[in-house]
């Protein structure tokens, strides 16, 4: 027992020791606590992009809702759904009812250029053209500012994402799009879903600018409960009278952010891997500077007969805290620089622009705090392994 | 010459963090390496496109239509040489993972415009002459291990047939590789004609156009002249250059590109800034030996240049075996799974990791070595 205690009292003894002559070290400390704090920010900040993204994409969508395709679809846009089938499937079973009925919402997506903020330059950027039935079926959107369109005008609304992202869709402004003129009367949020990087049209006037008939996308259907989507695929896609492909709401957006998230997830793993690689090193160099600066002092203890365990966990004692601070550097600008910072790119799978904000997770930060001590342990291995093997009597003798 | 030894020994007396110099240097410069072939996928189309060509879109969207009618209104317009059409097919190939562009063309017309898409004679012969063929880039070719002959089967849920199938075959006749790294070869093309006389909707409609004019310096006046003539039409029209096209489409990829360029960046500098620390420490802590050098008749200049050697010796070791390495590793592939088709080590990259790497030696030699310089020899020599 009183060998345990002792042992910590050694460690304690020459770590405090390794601490206080920290100061004389400033330079080299400095360098290592700036290198893993470049590690962890690019870290954080990388991965925050495919977490911000994800989120927004994971945001959209309730396991209620689910989409009715043409088919052989795989996206909204290359859909097609004909007025008689979108008849046939608001019938279906397990369809939810509110005030105006079965809520199957048919509705048309097209694409239009509106130049972003950032850039000027043109952008796709999704038009939506719904029926009321739309909006019983999104329980959470809710008009901001100004007011929902009026069923047979050339009246729009604008998610919110889209008008901080792209130019002239505030409220009263006109938009031409071919020969029609639409008015922007209101502003729309949706619980931070791709909606919000959407306009919205009324669906019949969206039909008649794009001489698209009675022709729609998709459809979105609100179920009477979640558990009822077997049901209601089993009956769609078992009717011969239709050619359609339905998937929960939730697993369609899941879906599209899974090209964008491995790009930037993949490379920010490599990106942070390599460098984690090159701040081990910084560290290493660090850690062998000041086990060398203190060569005579580590000799002196151990003639003393301090062992050789307490040497070498100080010395990793110190790396690691070194490297910790580095990390919480590394995570404290990443989340003041890029938590909550609004881009806007595009989707490749809907080929329309999504509007996001970075999000830096608790879990991000503490994977970054995590990867900068393994930084620490790992730099701090060798030089503390060399303390302690060098002979007291050769590093006695050392000027 | 007869100093080498001395640069050699003293390189050696600390292995151990020369070693780990080297390494980060090498690690950075590998970095370095990475960052060219990132930020040169994510802008890969602006540098690709030809300065003499024009794209014409609808003027709303480039989803929507445009008629195929235009094509001899454009050829007729003074300046314009030939023009090529393209439409956008979306189809699936076995899963919609399998993501690949794929465009019905006018084989020929197409070729002619695109003369970097390079395509072996009887292969092209092969494939003018079958209504149902398909060519397709040699990245694309690789990555489902087709070859010529392979029937592909293609569903795409907006063309319908007129017996009501969504389902394409094509015959692979062809496989083009490109005319230089930056050659975008994953495309698959086929026959507009299989395309609009199969299906029942968007007859007679084409997707966009492609444009090549007589001097790329006169492009805005000949994109006014054409969209001048379509103007008040049904289908409006937006033409711009290739360049001004691809760039306005690297926007809408956004500042991913960018923020993860510009993060790459400070991360290199970050790393050498510590390489550089370390190696500045160690001559640092050599002023004694440099004040005795001094005093046995080395003149300044002498000094200062064996300095320089040592730390140019260790940036240039590093920095080469880095950008060695990023080469090795970039030209095995992209390393996202086919997000970034276009991946190779661009040769302004590689120059620009030269010079870094003459920049580190120089300024990590220099610095300490010129404050070594400036002491008097007895204050250096009392200093140790």
């Amino acid at each position: 027992m009183q060998r345990i205690a002792n042992w910590f009292v050694q460690v304690f003894a020459v770590g405090v020791l390794n601490l206080r002559t920290l100061p004389q070290r400033f330079g080299s400390s400095a360098a290592t606590v700036v290198g893993v704090a470049g590690v962890v920010t690019v870290f954080v900040a990388v991965l925050s992009i495919a977490e911000g993204f994800r989120a927004t994409l994971a945001q959209t969508g309730s396991p209620e809702t689910a989409l009715v395709l043409r088919t052989g679809a795989d996206t909204e846009m290359m859909s097609l759904v004909s007025q008689e089938d979108s008849r046939i499937i608001q019938d279906a079973p397990g369809i939810g009812r509110g005030q105006l009925g079965a809520q199957a919402s048919p509705e048309m997506l097209v694409l239009v250029d509106v130049p972003m903020v950032s850039t000027g330059t043109d952008a796709n950027v999704a038009l939506r053209g719904v029926t009321p039935v739309a909006f019983e079926v999104r329980k959470q959107l809710k008009i901001l500012s100004g007011r929902n369109f009026v069923p047979g005008r050339n009246e729009i609304i604008v998610g919110r994402a889209a008008a901080g992202q792209f130019a002239g869709l505030q409220v009263g402004d006109v938009k031409r799009w071919g020969k029609t003129d639409w008015t922007v009367v209101g502003q729309f949020t949706d619980g931070g879903s791709v909606a919000e990087s959407e306009i919205w049209a009324d669906l019949n006037v969206l039909q008649g600018a794009y001489n698209r008939g009675t022709i729609v996308s998709d459809v979105y259907a609100r179920l009477a409960s979640a558990d009822e989507f077997d049901k209601f695929k089993a009956a769609l896609t078992t009717d011969p009278r239709l050619s359609v492909r339905v998937v929960r709401e939730t697993e369609y957006f899941a879906e599209q952010s899974i090209f964008l998230t491995n790009l930037v997830t993949r490379l920010g793993y490599l990106i942070a891997a390599m460098m984690g690689v090159g701040a081990v090193f910084g560290a290493i160099n660090t850690m062998y500077s000041a086990v060398a600066a203190r060569t005579r002092e580590i000799a002196t203890l151990r003639a003393l007969g301090f062992g050789g365990g307490p040497v070498v966990i100080s010395v990793i004692v110190e790396s690691i805290l070194l490297a910790f601070a580095g990390g919480l550097v590394g995570g404290v600008i990443a989340y003041i620089v890029f938590n909550g910072y609004r881009a806007s790119t595009i989707n490749w799978q809907s080929f329309s622009q999504v509007a996001f904000a970075f999000r830096v997770t608790p879990l991000l930060l503490v994977q970054g705090f995590f990867y900068s001590v393994l930084i620490g342990l790992v730099g701090g291995l060798f030089p503390a392994v060399r303390a302690a093997r060098t002979s007291v009597a050769a590093a006695l003798r050392e000027l | 010459m007869k100093f080498l030894p001395l640069i050699w020994s003293n390189l050696r007396r600390k292995r151990v963090r020369t070693t780990f110099t080297l390494l980060s240097i090498l690690v950075a410069f590998l970095l370095f390496g990475y960052l060219g072939a990132v930020s040169n996928a994510f802008d890969i189309g602006v540098q690709i496109a030809g300065v003499d060509r024009l794209v014409l879109t609808h003027k709303v969207s480039i989803i929507l239509p445009l008629p195929l009618s235009y094509l001899e209104r454009i050829e007729q317009v003074p300046g314009v040489k030939e023009v090529a059409h393209a439409s956008w097919f979306g189809g699936i190939y076995q899963d919609p993972k399998n993501f690949f562009a794929q465009m019905a063309v006018d084989p020929e017309r197409y070729l002619s415009l695109y003369p970097e898409f390079q395509l072996p004679e009887d292969q092209k012969k092969a494939w003018l002459a079958d209504r149902t063929g398909a060519i397709c880039g040699k990245y694309l070719a690789d990555r489902f291990h087709w070859k010529i002959g392979d029937r592909i089967p293609l569903t795409a849920a907006v063309w319908q047939k007129k017996d009501g199938s969504i389902s394409w075959e094509f015959t692979l006749d062809g496989i083009y590789t490109g005319a230089t790294p930056s050659t975008d070869t994953t495309q698959f093309l086929f026959h507009y004609k299989y395309l609009d006389e199969a299906r029942v909707r968007r007859k007679g409609m084409v997707g966009w156009y492609i444009i090549r004019i007589d001097h790329p310096d006169q492009a805005p006046q000949i994109a006014d002249k054409i969209d001048a003539l379509f103007a008040n039409s049904d289908n409006e029209t937006k033409t711009s250059t290739e360049k001004a096209f691809m760039q306005g489409f690297a926007k809408q990829v956004g500042n991913i590109g960018a923020i993860i360029t510009a993060i790459l960046t400070v991360v290199f500098f970050i790393i050498l800034l510590v390489a550089g620390n370390t190696m500045m420490q160690s001559v640092r802590e050599r002023v004694t030996e440099l004040a005795v050098l001094k005093t046995v008749g080395f003149p300044n200049g002498l000094i200062l240049t064996l300095v320089l050697c040592e730390s140019l010796v260790l940036a240039i070791v590093g920095g080469s075996l880095g950008l060695g390495l990023a080469w090795l590793l970039i030209s095995r592939g992209d390393p996202t799974g086919g997000a970034l088709p276009i991946f190779y080590l661009p040769g302004e990259s590689a120059v620009l990791g030269v010079v870094f790497i003459l920049l580190l030696g120089g300024a990590t030699g220099t610095l300490p070595a010129l404050q070594a310089m400036r002491l008097q020899v007895v204050q250096s020599l009392r200093r140790g």
